[in-house]
């Protein structure tokens, strides 16, 4: 049961900062693909900004392990593009419709049964897709530090300076 | 002229970085297995749910239902924990809103519910399908895998963003205004 409660509390947490950065709006989600309104890449920079030094952080002090996600070139690319195409139209991703349902915007609920429909047909599709796209350039659980071959503390400042220029620019331009 | 910053976005953005640290410490403390933020693969377990009540037998002998697992595990709770922590915080700051066709929508497509519930249940069929294939969406291959620097997690978001700001342009062409 732990593991429920600790999902559930995460969960609620993450709900309600999601829903103060107002990130849950097809406005703002739309806006962004639109490049009118940076609203969810600031929140998303800043949330990855933080998170990459924390959890490297818990990594290093032996409290917590890395787990990403396998690199498959072909599945990444060719998935990645179908869920941008229906993240334009549908205006929120997987994790933002639910909250977008809870703020009152119940036009969600439409994207949430398409979205189980998308996973049962996913589902019915993968014994195919396994072995022919899902086995196209599979790399295995490949980092950036891993592929530059050095340490993860080289990249971070790297990568965060990058964002905060980012940010300057987007205030700049009053995206 | 110079307005002023909205810090709104960067302060709750740092504390989902917080969040997704002490989540990580936690699950493993606890529970002894790293738990990452992420979403769509509650959708698969949620599809496999519904279908498991009409036919079970079919959902037992799916290859990817067998991969996934089909219960309520630490990701579906988070998800359950979403709606709450977003309607919670919505009601309290007032800013909770019946809404059934948002405004950038209705001045591309107009009034009607039922245009816009297409609009969104066909974008979500594509969207998941696409995100099952990818293996994330943007919280668990954007958050997740950028904080830990994965290869993959940087080629999905290129794509997600890639692709949404094509899509976008296509679909919400020569509108102006986006607030």
């Amino acid at each position: 049961m732990n593991e429920q409660w600790l999902g559930l509390i995460t969960g609620i947490c993450f709900g309600a900062l999601l829903q103060q950065g107002r990130v849950l709006r097809f406005e703002k989600q739309v806006g962004a693909m639109l490049l009118q309104d940076m609203t969810i890449m600031k929140f998303m920079m800043s949330a990855i900004l933080v998170g990459m030094v924390g959890i490297h952080l818990a990594v290093a002090l032996g409290l917590a392990q890395l787990s990403p996600k396998a690199t498959q070139i072909g599945a990444n690319l060719v998935g990645g593009i179908l869920f941008g195409l229906g993240w334009a139209v549908m205006g929120f991703c997987p994790g933002t419709s639910i909250g977008a349902v809870a703020e009152g915007r119940w036009h969600a609920l439409f994207a949430v049964a398409g979205m189980l429909a998308g996973a049962a047909l996913y589902a019915e599709a993968y014994p195919y897709l396994e072995k022919n796209l899902l086995a196209v350039g599979g790399l295995g659980k490949l980092t950036l530090p891993g592929v530059l071959d050095v340490n993860a503390w080289a990249v971070i400042p790297v990568l965060g300076l990058a964002f905060i220029l980012v940010f300057v620019f987007f205030e700049k331009k009053e995206l | 002229m110079k307005k002023r910053v909205n810090l709104r976005p960067y302060i709750a953005g740092a504390l989902v970085g917080v969040l997704a640290t002490l989540s990580v410490i936690a699950s493993t403390q606890v529970l002894g297995k790293t738990q990452f933020l992420g979403a769509s693969t509650t959708f698969v377990r949620g599809a496999g749910f519904i279908e498991q009540s009409v036919n079970p037998e079919h959902v037992k002998a799916n290859l990817y239902f067998i991969k996934e697992k089909v219960k309520i595990d630490w990701q579906f709770m988070l998800i359950v924990g979403i709606f709450i922590g977003a309607l919670g915080a919505a009601l309290i700051d007032g800013s909770f809103k019946f809404e059934a066709v948002p405004p950038v929508w209705r001045e591309r497509f107009g009034d009607s519910v039922v245009r816009r519930a297409v609009g969104a249940f066909a974008g979500g069929i594509v969207a998941m399908f696409g995100a099952r294939m990818a293996d994330g969406c943007p919280s668990g291959h954007g958050l997740s895998g950028l904080m830990q620097l994965s290869l993959s997690g940087f080629i999905a978001l290129a794509c997600f963003f890639g692709a949404g700001v094509l899509m976008a342009a296509l679909v919400y062409r020569g509108k102006r205004g986006v607030r």
